[in-house]
């Protein structure tokens, strides 16, 4: 059934409208809520919405419970290919829990909360943005890693980071629906702007395992934990900036394994035909994060590198699969 | 005068990145006025450029303090306002949400981290700031309530109102919030618009920074133009008023006026036909701090906020 959680008035003939599917099965209580397109250049989530409901509504006789979809949270921001909110300043996850009194935006964002709340788990899909891609993963604050890295686990995603809690980063739809006690996961996938189907039926496979957890999904089949996710903390991570403008050039696909010393890729200047910087791994590690627009600056990120530290990690690499790169 | 260049960058396709920074007097860091954050922030750049050509005239008379050094940066964003973008072009990302800074980071947090460094040291420090949301606002001096404020400095620029804010998340990476908590006395001047520059409220910002000048012992002239009694509160204090209607949207009543009670301060037309979808009634008597002013409106919009007198 769609649902309408937000209506509001566009200046010229026209509603804002923010809609969720709501699908519930058999007698159990329990919700599970995937949202996506907080970003409006992150697409990602479109075909895991589509193929997340695509499978319910042809089992729905598994379902027990309820599955509630979001494709869009940001529908205007889709529509004008732009990250944020038309005529607003501000990123839609940096806005959130919102408020009623606010500013359109943040009554969009209150709204979404409110809906959002009492949730068993919440999923918040994103792609990367236009800049840089990555293999698959969960973003988890350090301060939820005890509640959310196994449930992690069941998402069939390669790679699960731990970071640091950050004062800005409270104001995301994560953290304020963590804060008030329903748990919310953030994957991450892909570049912004493209779908990669792979990744995303990886995912909707991962989001049935999640669901088999929670006794939402019964099929018969178990709760899938067979892969081994190789578990983060933010201190391990290698950030690699440019160091000169130019343009970067490189052969390397995110998701795999780099020697310390083995070249990343290289900034070129193109007026003049001459290699600016060569950019070389500082460790050995998992790369996760490599750079898809090629102009860079001085301080342009172009590669996030997980510096191995133990043979446990090498062999949690031995997980990763194509549908992952 | 000194001119300085405080950050340079290469880009790949335009000339040079340059910050640049204009120096008067010797000795203690005492003032820094900062303009243009963002690429619209015309305003803010005009009132900077004009502060520069002020204070070279008193330094050359000998009308500054000797002791005390004031550093003005018009522009932090010269690429930006080149190409009428509000934002850094290449990835969107706003300088004045990278504060702190960091000098091994992305590129306007580098930008972020080499302004910081200049500017951590003053006693006092101003910026010309933009609201978030397109209006016009009463000119005023906005601070965070950080535990560090302090609201008695403020009222030196003499403008008619000096307001508090809580901070949220979202503030703690701007260049005030981190100003301030790295103790610098540190305001945000909103000098009515952004994008336009309107002599009126400009000359009144100029004034006001050069007012708060004289106070502080930089300015040894006699400065003309008298300043207010600034009335001092916390922003929640203000009355907000969202639009019940989106459509046409026409003000009739700005920024800086006496409202009572019952006034029509705008009216939302409908886009097709004309007829009045809502009027918009002020609730109090007080004077309008913020006006939305754009000709359209979104439905909910926040396109009021009026500072209502204590009666």
């Amino acid at each position: 059934m769609i649902k309408t959680i937000v209506s509001t008035e566009l200046p010229v003939g026209e509603r804002l409208l923010v809609r969720k599917n709501v699908i519930s099965g058999g007698t159990g209580g329990k919700r599970i809520c995937i949202v996506s397109g907080t970003h409006g250049d992150e697409l990602e989530g479109q075909m895991v919405c589509y193929e997340l409901v695509k499978a319910l509504k042809e089992h729905l006789e598994y379902l027990d419970g309820e599955v509630d979809v979001y494709p869009a949270l940001n529908p205007l921001g889709i529509d004008t290919i732009q990250r944020g909110i038309p005529n607003f300043d501000l990123d839609m996850n940096r806005i959130f829990p919102g408020s009623p009194g606010g500013s359109m935006a943040e009554q969009v964002a209150y709204s979404v909360m409110e809906d959002l709340k009492g949730a068993d788990v919440v999923i918040d899909v994103h792609s990367s943005n236009l800049y840089l891609r990555e293999t698959p993963q969960v973003r988890i604050n350090v301060l939820t890693e005890q509640q959310l890295v196994p449930l992690a686990r069941y998402l069939h995603v390669p790679f699960i980071w731990v970071h640091d809690a950050a004062t800005v980063l409270e104001a995301t739809l994560a953290y304020s629906l963590n804060s008030t006690g329903t748990p919310c996961l953030v994957v991450e996938m892909g570049v912004g702007q493209r779908i990669n189907d792979r990744m995303c039926t990886a995912l909707v496979r991962g989001i049935f395992s999640l669901m088999r957890y929670l006794d939402m999904w019964l099929d018969g089949a178990e709760s899938d934990l067979s892969d081994d996710p190789i578990v983060c903390k933010g201190d391990r991570v290698s950030f690699l900036n440019a160091e000169t403008s130019g343009v970067f050039l490189t052969e390397l696909k995110c998701g795999t394994v780099v020697r310390q010393g083995q070249r990343i890729g290289a900034i070129v200047d193109p007026l003049r035909g001459s290699v600016l910087s060569l950019v070389a791994s500082p460790v050995d590690g998992f790369l996760f994060t490599i750079r898809a627009y090629p102009i860079v600056y001085e301080g342009s990120l172009m590669a996030r590198i997980y510096n191995f530290e133990n043979k446990e990690a090498n062999a949690s690499v031995a997980n990763i699969k194509e549908e992952h790169i | 005068m000194r001119r300085e260049i405080l950050f340079e960058m290469k880009s790949p396709y335009r000339d040079d990145f340059r910050i640049d920074g204009f120096w008067f007097g010797q000795g203690q860091p005492t003032m820094a006025i900062v303009g243009a954050m963002r690429g619209d922030e015309v305003q803010q750049q005009f009132i900077c450029s004009q502060m520069v050509s002020q204070l070279r005239l008193f330094e050359q008379r000998g009308e500054l303090a000797s002791d005390l050094s004031v550093l003005v940066i018009p522009s932090c964003n010269p690429f930006s306002m080149n190409v009428s973008r509000r934002f850094w072009a290449m990835d969107g990302t706003d300088i004045n949400r990278m504060f702190p800074g960091y000098e091994r980071g992305e590129t306007t947090q580098r930008i972020a981290a080499a302004l910081f460094s200049q500017l951590q040291h003053f006693t006092y420090g101003v910026q010309m700031a933009s609201f978030y949301m397109p209006g016009e606002f009463v000119p005023h001096i906005r601070m965070f309530h950080t535990g560090y404020e302090d609201v008695q400095v403020a009222r030196l620029f003499g403008l008619p109102f000096v307001t508090l804010r809580e901070p949220l998340p979202f503030d703690t990476a701007l260049l005030n919030y981190n100003w301030q908590v790295w103790g610098t006395k540190a305001f945000s001047l909103y000098a009515g618009l952004t994008s336009r520059v309107d002599s009126t409220n400009s000359q009144m910002a100029i004034d006001s920074i050069l007012r708060f000048l004289k106070r502080i012992g930089v300015i040894k002239r006699r400065v003309q133009n008298a300043g207010y009694d600034s009335v001092c509160f916390h922003e929640e204090e203000l009355v907000s008023i969202s639009a019940p209607r989106a459509g046409f949207y026409v003000l009739l009543i700005g920024a800086g006026a006496h409202v009572a009670p019952g006034d029509v301060l705008a009216r939302i037309l409908d886009p097709y036909d004309g007829s009045v979808l809502s009027e918009i009634v002020s609730p109090v008597r007080g004077t309008v701090f913020f006006a939305h002013s754009n000709p359209l409106v979104l439905q909910n919009t926040l396109i009021y906020r009026i500072q209502s007198f204590d009666d």
